[in-house]
């Protein structure tokens, strides 16, 4: 602080604007309950519900709404405080009481809407209805925890809701604790809502109506958040940090400079190589933890000659340059997801590495066996969203897979169409990465591999086999047998390794910088921040 | 005066029409999908024409030009998917921020280039002259988002001269009294100096980028225009007749080279307004360009066929602006009605 104004009274009079006391003592005193968080992009619309809310208003719904219940904390990778998957707390419920085909959740009675307004079984209640009812993400993040129709969620008196099961589903649980299922002031939205939008979609995009820790005060789209501590918040500690301002700095090299000026206390995103540089500066904290249950990969049209054949699909998870990406794409900040050890047992966890590993005349052999000796020509498709990372990557894969004889044309396509493209299924080699919410295996795979077919199972791989393998390890997951479950999430990862329709490289990272009197960073599920842990010393 | 204001205004409604249709065209053949980008990450196909029946965009595109129209024709330009918010709200809060940089870029580049010019014109070949073109030239040929890059890097990051590039005010300023939008003039008339100077410290760097890539043209005008006119007949007589240096140049001289530097100046501000995109990124400046932008990158229509209307109708009047101003240097030139 001290160190701050100093520099900034030296600016001022450098630069011979004349300037009385710049910092008065109030703006001091505000200047250390708020905290300055810089990132690239910011919020298109302040509610999940919203139609195509993007990733940056998942932050603001954590922090602005309360869930039911949430997770508790444990001590991650590298000691960084993580979410525990399987250990729940109430948020705004008080109580939770889980049965054989239901769940009963008491809420807090002292827990108040910003407005004032007490929470009440009711409200909790619409939330719910309009999270399972608005369609697109929400609903469908909602069904993945089989949660599908209004019907089950009952109201039983003012402070208790009952949350009924369709079928016994063990991440029903775990999805009343994502952002989703969040509750909303259901008198205040509805009072706001018309015949057009019967769930106030139109409100809650520019308005927060909850009962969480902080509340948007200002919000200029696309320039800056301004976040105010809610100081009647009941479903938790209270956050130490009264105002949080988010202010989005499209350039990296700005957003870099703000963090080492120390202007700026948390920067959210930076390109890898700035914070492989950053871990040595010993002003700053650099946190990176690995993606939970996500993955970039290499994909393959299995329905796309040559990639229908094994062969060829093998050859390329032998001829790809996985440590080259490590080094010079990634600078070193991911997890390996290759050259698992030979012969090494499966364990029944995901992400799990697999043994391939770049062996150039393998791969060669390979191809011979399935009769392309002399190669053949592919595209080979990108998003232009993720450049930084998918386009050295891609043209260190085009250089390796040339040394086999597969020519590849480099397709770049824009973030807006990617998604289309990837739903077309017509690519025939593309690289992508997804990543669960739910941290479970059989959750990854029922998306990425089940012959259902679904948008992320962008290779088309159909196979009867890896179905009943998935569908065990469900059934087993809901019956709690645990030695089932262990021996079908072996074999289907076994499986998957196997055909390779799809080939993982490496879990991404996720990179938080902040200045070294910023603590309380907690990695969650959903990647963003948590501000209620912050503090500021 | 005012019918010849009235008939160029009819006269640039054939152009702005032509503007509607082509953004609106251009817009849609466009790659990439919207009802796909705002259906998010997870959603099925379902999903995404359940979108796009939301959004209209289930319609044949007669149908969608029709209603643009129509809605355009009631003084609303749509609302942008990407910041949730009307588009003419939005166009309305970014332009005078891109207003305040382009203006206070051109003032600070006409200071600086015109002495430039009149000085390289009367010492010819002299070094100052070879100091005016090697330094302008050096200008127009770095790009913006460079020099922009280059000045946070030398007097923010390594002097400490200069704010942070956190936009139009620091982080614990808020706005003054919304009057003009111009942060500048607002903060003077609602008199908080502390804001006036906020204000200005932020403005500082990215006027001087954009100032840096504009004077180029403008001296070199300058220079050639003093050039004929100091070889000229009257401006010999004049100094025949003993009138002093100052007054043969600025009186005499500079007045009747004044039109072709007017004639540059539409341009340079025309193309000032392009480059604002650039150093609007650079400097997080929340202003028009760096909206279109994004919502370029979204597949948002909205919001880029506002930008277009808005720049179209924007060059409108700067040309008129121009021509009225012949008329004031010049009255030979004044455009008949």
């Amino acid at each position: 602080m001290d160190r701050r104004s100093f520099l900034k009274t030296g600016a001022a009079v450098a630069a011979s604007v004349s300037a009385p006391a710049v910092w008065s003592p109030s703006k001091a005193q505000s200047r250390q309950e708020t905290l300055l968080i810089v990132s690239e992009s910011g919020p298109n619309n302040l509610d999940i519900h919203g139609v195509g809310t993007n990733v940056p208003g998942y932050e603001v719904s954590w922090n602005c709404y309360d869930r039911l219940i949430s997770h508790e904390m444990k001590s991650g990778p590298g000691g960084v405080p993580y979410y525990d998957r399987d250990k729940f707390k109430p948020e705004l419920a008080e109580d939770m009481n889980v049965g054989d085909m239901s769940a009963t959740f008491k809420i807090r009675k002292n827990a108040k809407f910003q407005d004032g307004t007490p929470v009440t079984a009711k409200d909790v209640k619409w939330s719910l209805d309009r999270a399972v009812s608005v369609g697109g993400f929400p609903t469908f993040q909602m069904k993945a925890g089989s949660l599908e129709k209004p019907e089950q969620f009952v109201v039983v008196d003012d402070n208790t809701i009952r949350v009924d099961f369709i079928r016994k589903d063990k991440l029903t649980i775990p999805d009343l604790a994502v952002i989703v299922p969040c509750v909303v002031n259901s008198e205040l939205v509805k009072k706001n809502a018309t015949q057009q939008d019967p769930w106030g979609l139109e409100y809650t995009k520019l308005n927060t109506a909850g009962s969480g820790a902080y509340k948007v005060t200002r919000w200029t789209p696309g320039t800056e958040v301004v976040l105010d501590r809610n100081d009647q918040w009941t479903s938790g500690p209270m956050p130490k940090v009264r105002r949080i301002i988010w202010r989005m700095i499209p350039s990296a090299g700005n957003r870099r400079a703000l963090l080492e000026r120390g202007d700026a206390d948390i920067s959210y995103d930076l390109p890898n190589k700035d914070f492989s540089e950053l871990k040595g500066n010993d002003k700053l904290r650099i946190i990176s933890t690995p993606y939970s249950n996500g993955i970039q990969y290499i994909g393959m049209n299995v329905k796309i000659a040559p990639f229908d054949n094994v062969k060829v699909r093998q050859a390329v998870a032998y001829a790809l340059p996985y440590q080259k990406i490590m080094d010079a794409v990634l600078f070193g900040l991911a997890e390996p997801m290759y050259a698992a050890k030979a012969g090494a047992p499966l364990e029944a966890k995901w992400p799990h590495p697999h043994q391939y590993n770049t062996d150039i005349a393998k791969a060669r052999q390979l191809l011979a066996e399935a009769g392309y000796p002399n190669g053949f020509e592919t595209t080979l498709s990108f998003d232009l969203g993720f450049a930084g990372i998918n386009e050295p990557l891609c043209i260190l894969v085009q250089e390796s897979l040339a040394l086999i004889g597969i020519k590849t044309t480099i397709n770049k396509i824009p973030g807006a169409n990617w998604r289309t493209e990837l739903n077309k299924k017509t690519m025939p080699l593309f690289t992508n990465v997804f990543s669960g919410w739910l941290d479970y295996p059989e959750y990854f795979f029922f998306w990425c591999y089940d012959g259902q077919n679904s948008v992320f199972n962008t290779m088309s791989y159909q196979s009867k086999q890896m179905d009943g393998y998935i569908e065990a390890a469900r059934v087993a997951a809901a019956n709690n047998d645990t030695a089932a479950y262990e021996k079908s999430v072996k074999e289907f990862v076994d499986l998957a390794y196997t055909d390779v329709p799809r080939i993982p490289m490496f879990q991404p990272y996720v990179n938080v910088a902040m200045q070294k009197n910023v603590d309380g960073y907690q990695y969650w599920f959903h990647r963003r921040l948590d501000y209620r842990a912050l503090t500021k010393g | 005066m005012l019918t010849m204001i009235a008939k160029r205004m009819m006269l640039a409604i054939p152009s702005i029409i032509g503007v509607i249709i082509v953004t609106f065209l251009l817009t849609r053949v466009l790659p990439g999908d919207t009802a796909a980008y705002f259906a998010g990450p997870a959603a099925s196909a379902q999903a995404v024409e359940e979108v796009r029946k939301k959004l209209g965009l289930d319609q044949p595109i007669p149908v969608q030009f029709a209603s643009y129209v129509a809605n355009l024709a009631r003084g609303d330009l749509g609302a942008s998917l990407t910041t949730g918010r009307p588009v003419v709200t939005e166009l309305a809060a970014r332009l005078p921020a891109s207003a305040e940089l382009t203006l206070a870029a051109l003032i600070l580049s006409l200071l600086i280039a015109v002495p430039l010019g009149i000085l390289a014109a009367m010492r010819n070949d002299s070094w100052i002259d070879h100091f005016t073109r090697i330094f302008t030239t050096a200008g127009v040929s770095l790009p913006v988002f460079f020099t922009g890059l280059l000045f946070v890097y030398v007097f923010y990051f390594l002097l400490g001269w200069a704010p942070a590039p956190l936009g139009r005010l620091d982080v614990f300023h808020s706005p003054p009294p919304e009057w003009t939008g111009f942060f500048l003039i607002d903060s003077l008339v609602s008199r908080e100096w502390e804001t006036f100077r906020a204000a200005l410290a932020q403005l500082a760097l990215p006027t001087i980028t954009l100032a840096v890539f504009s004077l180029a043209p403008i001296a070199r005008i300058t220079r050639a225009s003093m050039l004929t006119v100091l070889a000229s007949d009257f401006v010999r007589t004049a100094r025949a007749a003993g009138l002093s240096g100052g007054t043969v140049v600025m009186r005499y001289a500079f007045r009747n080279a004044l039109l072709p530097v007017i004639t540059t100046l539409g341009m340079v501000f025309s193309f000032l307004l392009g480059a604002n995109v650039l150093v609007e990124k650079v400097f997080a400046w929340p202003g028009v360009g760096s909206y279109a932008v994004e919502a370029l990158l979204a597949s948002d229509y909205a919001p880029v066929q506002g930008f277009v209307l808005v720049m179209a109708i924007l060059y409108v009047l700067v040309n008129l602006a121009i021509d009225l101003l012949y008329g004031v240097v010049d009255p030979r030139m004044k455009v008949e009605g």
